[in-house]
């Protein structure tokens, strides 16, 4: 017996805002409010753009350095948006990245360099990763155990992991020439291709952005296809009803929590074995809350990550030729935390624009009584198809108009 | 270096590290016992410490200027701008119902970039070092009685005078006025509060207003005692993390707090205090460094258990 769906029609009301629309405001008022610093320094915000744009997208090396940055912030926006879904707010994947990039680093420098790469690669992938789990993982189990808000624990995480940077590097792979940055690593056992770097004229593209790709789609799989995934969903959006439906909240918020540090512990590694290819001491990667950014803008689905994270690497890569203008670079920071703001505001912007379509919708709802009276049709407005109000409506605009010239 | 001279150089060298975290602690204390969660203290610190630190060499450099009153004018300049910094969390938090977390976080990274942006614009560098900070005194007369004068009255800053004073007076009015109590009540239960005519939203923004102010007073202690300077690499190294740990540690609660500052106060010391006393140098600086984040977590897991957050903390109203 074939199933037979019912086509279920909606009534007809009002649109609402959808995350894109509420995310590209928060952009606009981001870039807007980037404008207004430009110009408080006296300098020309549209040259700032321009020379962002140019120093990001304007040739192949280029677009493949920006590629290359946007590479950590996919990884790290999804960390961040995967805590999100259960619940949690991950800010520590700086200090997740650190334990990441370090122990890629150390394997880096200390496995033979005659190993084949097919052997080598997932060795570094699955500890760093596993060094990042560990790491979300405590985290998690403060959090479930003690109460302990993630906040403030994933904030110390990342003091201490900085200070055991601070402490490893000079101890297994420092510089001699230069005592407080490690040895560079070897081209063989970093994350880059040659067919990459030759495609993109030695740019920073590794093979981290194909990680991040797959990546991206674990994460979709996993949050829409498997039981983990709603079990994680559902103790993010109602952690009580989570439990009373037999959930075990405790081992989600752990099980979560190990995943975000794994995948921003990948970030780590791409990031210190793939795209700068050293660690240097006593410095806490930025990046970490970037993704924050990223995960918000991207309103936590995989693919809205990858484009935000791309527009944030354009931001961040683009800078660099700001130096020439007098703007500081710091501009691009500014936007993004500005952005974050009014992401936090989104319920303010989804009612903006929800205000906006109904008022917009009501104006035609008028207009399409008029043209429904004049054809003597009588179904009542919400069970119209939205094709059929919009000829109503745009008739009911032409009489209206007439109307006017008339008078 | 005898056992008792140690513990006379860690004490006062304690005490100024536990002044601005008591600021920021208490800052978050005002915000979150009005019913709005905020983790942009270190943000709004952070702030202070830059705004002072302008000022300030703005001010030194001018020939003939008093320094006192040049770091007097410096820590009102931090709080009047760190306040204006909080308006913007206040404005997200309450009148546009905002994730609390996320705007907080917003305000961080702004606080960062922002500035990061400015000292840029004015000095050209990442940096911006004063002159000359507050220099240490003894009280006179309470620094001559035996253990108690070495300890607490012996080379202190005059700012941490007042922000004990600040400390005190701050109990008063949350536990001895029926302003305090209102105020409070708004972190406990906003709508009985309303419903007896008080004004929620008024009493949040008075709430997350004083909780800049405080920050900015802290984050200009930071620089005019210890730090000397703004520093953008480094920031303000999680300090503002440590005073939302301490408010937690502390219970929400102004005696709770000054002991939890305290002993972060004595963790910072010994982190930064390695290379001057002996007993410390066979320890590595990584480890010395971590010791006051890992004593945090500690601190944490044995007093999150039972919380006493204010029950409407992080709830619009």
């Amino acid at each position: 017996m074939g199933r037979e769906r019912m086509k279920i029609q909606r009534p007809l009301e009002a649109r609402k805002a959808s995350p894109l629309v509420v995310s590209l405001s928060a952009v606009f008022l981001g870039i807007v409010a980037g404008c207004v610093f430009i110009l408080c320094i006296g300098k020309n915000p549209f040259v700032g753009f321009e020379r962002i744009l140019f120093g990001a997208l304007s040739n192949v090396r280029r677009i493949g350095n920006t590629l290359g940055m946007s590479t950590q912030l996919i990884l790290i926006g999804l960390s961040v948006a995967f805590a999100f879904k259960t619940g949690l707010f991950n800010i520590g994947a700086s200090g997740q990245m650190l334990m990441g990039g370090i122990t890629g680093s150390i394997l880096a420098y200390y496995l033979p360099l005659d190993m084949p790469r097919v052997i080598y690669l997932p060795i570094i992938i699955v500890a760093s990763m596993a060094a990042g789990a560990v790491w979300g993982f405590i985290s998690g189990f403060l959090k479930a155990k003690f109460n302990v808000h993630e906040v403030v624990s994933t904030i110390m995480l990342n003091w201490t992991a900085y200070w055991i940077v601070y402490d490893f590097i000079p101890r297994f792979i420092i510089d001699p020439t230069i005592s407080v940055k490690s040895k560079p690593i070897d081209t063989v056992h970093t994350l880059r291709a040659d067919w990459l770097t030759d495609l993109t004229q030695f740019s920073t593209l590794n093979y981290g952005f194909i990680l991040a790709i797959i990546m991206c789609v674990v994460v979709w799989f996993i949050l829409q296809k498997t039981t983990l995934g709603f079990n994680l969903k559902a103790v993010g959006s109602n952690r009580f009803c989570a439990e009373y439906a037999g959930i075990k909240v405790n081992r989600s918020i752990m099980i979560s929590m190990a995943i975000a540090g794994a995948l921003a512990s990948l970030a780590g590694l791409t990031y210190y074995c793939g795209y700068s290819n050293i660690m240097e001491m006593g410095k806490m990667p930025n990046e970490g809350f970037d993704g924050i950014a990223v995960a918000l803008l991207g309103n936590c689905s995989p693919v809205g990550i990858f484009f935000s994270a791309i527009f944030f690497g354009i931001l961040k890569m683009g800078r660099g030729s700001l130096a020439a203008t007098g703007i500081p670079t710091e501009i691009a920071d500014t936007i993004i935390a500005t952005i974050i703001y009014f992401t936090a505001t989104n319920v303010i912007l989804a009612s903006f624009w929800n205000n906006i379509f109904k008022s917009r919708f009501e104006r035609s709802e008028e207009a399409a009584r008029l043209a429904m009276a004049k054809h003597g049709d009588d179904t009542p407005i919400a069970s119209l198809s939205r094709k059929r109000f919009k000829e109503y409506a745009k008739e009911g605009r032409a009489y209206l108009k007439e109307g006017k010239e008339v008078r | 270096m005898g056992f008792w001279s140690v513990i006379t150089s860690i004490i006062p060298s304690a005490i100024a590290y536990t002044i601005p975290i008591l600021m920021g602690a208490l800052g978050g204390l005002y915000s979150e016992r009005s019913g709005v969660t905020n983790l942009c203290i270190e943000g709004l610190m952070l702030f202070g410490v830059f705004s002072a630190a302008a000022t300030i060499v703005k001010l030194q450099a001018i020939p003939g200027f008093s320094f006192v009153l040049a770091i007097v004018i410096g820590i009102l300049v931090a709080m009047a701008a760190s306040a204006l910094l909080s308006l913007l969390h206040a404005f997200a938090a309450i009148n546009l119902k905002a994730n609390q977390v996320i705007s907080g976080t917003a305000i961080n990274m702004l606080s960062t970039a922002v500035t990061l942006f400015l000292a840029q614009t004015i000095t050209g560098s990442g940096n911006i070092t004063i002159v000359r900070g507050i220099i240490r005194q003894n009280v006179p007369v309470l620094s001559k009685i035996p253990v108690i004068g070495p300890l607490f009255f012996t080379s202190t800053y005059w700012t941490t005078w007042i922000c004990l004073l600040i400390w005190g007076l701050s109990w008063f009015l949350l536990y001895k006025t029926s302003f305090g109590l209102r105020l409070r009540a708004c972190g406990e239960h906003p709508s009985a509060v309303a419903s007896a005519g008080v004004n929620v939203r008024k009493m949040r923004y008075i709430g997350v207003i004083a909780s800049g102010l405080l920050s900015g007073i802290g984050g200009a202690c930071i620089l005019v005692t210890y730090a000397g300077e703004y520093n953008a690499g480094s920031g303000i190294n999680g300090l503002g993390f440590l005073a939302i740990a301490a408010l937690i540690f502390g219970q929400w609660k102004p005696l709770g707090i000054l002991g939890s500052t305290f002993f972060f106060g004595l963790c910072m010391t010994i982190a930064n205090m390695g290379k001057v006393f002996p007993i410390f140098q066979s320890i590595p600086t990584g480890y010395l460094g971590m010791f006051p984040y890992i004593a945090t977590l500690i601190a944490l897991i044995f007093s999150s258990r039972k919380s006493a957050a204010p029950l409407a903390s992080g709830e619009p109203f």
